[in-house]
């Protein structure tokens, strides 16, 4: 029990009458790298958003049920602490227009008044902009605008304004759905390396990538969690006949 | 075949001629106004033009240093009142667009925008000047601040709404709260928009004189106080170009000029600040 950073039990969300996340239970353990995948409309990202609390911001969106980081039950947390200890990466790249690359990566802080001395923020820009793999390519650049970077460099600088917070655990919702196979390679390469100080969570619609990435691999269909286990078991030995069907191409 | 071929290219190139006539055709109301008023009002301009006040009937010379200065205080206190009050009542509307309250908000913003001037105008005088007892350049800000704030919260809310939701999205998936996403985050992207608003909205209040001839009512002497009578620009234009005296109509001509000048050059910096200061998303 103590060792699941998050876990749900009975997690139920709704868009209106929608009821798009069922009963979900799940536990999540210390840095390891969670894929989420099923078909479009199943709920997946939904889950996601539900974890840090950005699913309540829709109109009319709800959810009941308990969600846990830690022991703690994030629905009774302050939701600008739950969004301080996970972050989270979006589709696209959103990096902030009206920042510097630097800005970007303490935006964080900035952008909650936090102070704190120049060196300390130079020494979370560079760690954080190395470990998204970022650093090389940008350390010159620091001071210019960030939407002049690739959509790959743009999503990694996503990534860097995450990690600068230090959460314990990333969302990824669907991160490399909107960049080239290059950029998408280099930000797989990343997760193996983030999985080290960090949990993280993908929403995938590539199954060679939850293949590729994850240690564990949930899937959702029809807003149920059907099946969630080692992802070497799950695409070579799945348990659900849905899941078999998923895999196997049957449905999409 | 070749005929009907040729018809249509004809009727293609017809078409295409008027519609670049009639572009060129609108340009000109603009530049004839603009030459006429230099031609009569830029010789009148000069450094005592500017800083003296009128000289009474009979004397030669004389300035408009007090519609100046009265403009300037007029237009800055009702933008005082009204940008704070238009940019957050924009930042409502754009960020709950589907409530009741902004719909009838924004239905009420479009018909005050229809207000005429004058009307304006009479009911700041029943509301400020009557209880105040006295005419004063605060009551004239108030009738051009209600003229302003239409024009300050559509462009306000049109500029927040074209920001894509992702970008709130990432401000509070860093845990920042949401006042500070909208001051720190949405504000600062849209600032070229709304600052746009903003001067063209001067530029829209700058030249009213109906809602100021029974508010700020004019004052022939410099002075500063906002709870006196107070000189503007196009209120001096109004009484001196329906004077009588030759001296007097060619004030009303500089002072044109000046106010043509203004508008033109608010217009300008409008166009470079949002070319410039246009955000990339």
């Amino acid at each position: 029990m103590e060792h699941s950073v998050i876990s749900a039990s009975n997690f139920n969300a709704w868009f209106g009458d929608n009821h798009a996340v069922k009963d979900v239970s799940i536990k999540i353990e210390k840095n390891q790298v969670i894929a989420v995948m099923g078909p479009s409309g199943c709920g997946k990202t939904t889950f996601l958003r539900c974890i840090n609390r950005m699913h309540e911001l829709i109109p009319g969106a709800r959810s009941e049920g308990s969600l846990k980081l830690y022991a703690d039950d994030v629905y009774t947390m302050n939701p600008i602490y739950v969004r301080y200890k996970i972050g989270m990466v979006f589709q696209r790249p959103n990096p902030f227009p009206n920042l510097s690359i630097y800005d970007n990566v303490v935006a964080g802080y900035k952008l909650n008044g936090l102070k704190m001395p120049k060196a300390e923020m130079d020494h979370i820009v560079q760690k954080s902009l190395t470990s998204a793999a970022l650093w090389n390519e940008v350390k010159d650049s620091l001071h210019q605008k960030g939407t002049f970077l690739s959509g790959g460099q743009q999503q990694r600088l996503c990534i860097a304004r995450a990690i600068a917070m230090e959460p314990e655990v990333i969302l990824f919702d669907e991160p490399t759905s909107a960049l080239d196979p290059i950029s998408t390679s280099s930000i797989e390469a990343l997760f193996h390396e983030l999985k080290a100080n960090y949990t993280l969570i993908i929403v995938t619609h590539n199954m060679q990538q939850a293949a590729r990435v994850s240690d564990k691999t949930a899937f959702f269909y029809l807003g149920e969690l059907v099946e969630f286990d080692n992802t070497r078991q799950m695409f070579t030995a799945p348990k659900d006949k849905r899941t078999q069907n998923y895999i196997t191409g049957r449905f999409s | 075949m070749d005929a009907r071929l040729k018809l249509r290219n004809t009727k293609s190139i017809v078409f295409k001629s008027i519609i670049i006539f009639l572009a060129f055709v609108i340009t000109l109301p603009l530049i004839i106004i603009l030459l006429y008023i230099i031609k009569q009002g830029v010789t009148q301009v000069n450094w005592h033009f500017l800083t003296h006040i009128p000289a009474p009937v009979g004397e030669t010379g004389g300035g408009i240093s007090n519609a100046l200065l009265g403009s300037v205080i007029i237009v800055a206190l009702s933008s005082l009142i009204a940008i704070p009050v238009g940019i957050l009542a924009g930042i409502y509307l754009s960020e709950n667009a589907t409530t009741r309250l902004a719909y009838y908000a924004g239905l009420c913003v479009d018909v005050l925008q229809g207000v005429p001037s004058i009307v304006v105008g009479m009911v700041v005088y029943f509301w400020v000047v009557k209880p105040l007892g006295t005419f004063s350049a605060l009551s004239g800000s108030v009738a051009l601040a209600i003229m302003m704030l239409p024009i300050v919260i559509r462009s306000t809310e049109q500029t927040l709404k074209l920001l894509p939701d992702s970008l709130k999205e990432a401000a509070l998936s860093l845990g920042v709260p949401y006042h500070r996403v909208i001051l720190k985050v949405i504000v600062p992207c849209g600032f070229a928009g709304i600052l746009s608003g903003i001067m063209l909205s001067v530029a829209r209040i700058i030249g009213e004189t109906a809602p100021l001839l029974f508010t700020a009512f004019g004052n022939p002497y410099l002075s500063a106080a906002i709870t006196k009578p107070m000189q503007s620009l196009p209120l001096l234009i109004f009484n001196y170009a329906t004077s009588p005296y030759d001296e007097w109509h060619n004030l009303a001509w500089g002072a044109s000029f000046i106010l043509l000048m203004f508008v033109l050059l608010l217009n300008i910096f409008t166009k470079l600040i949002t070319r410039k200061w246009n955000i990339q998303l």
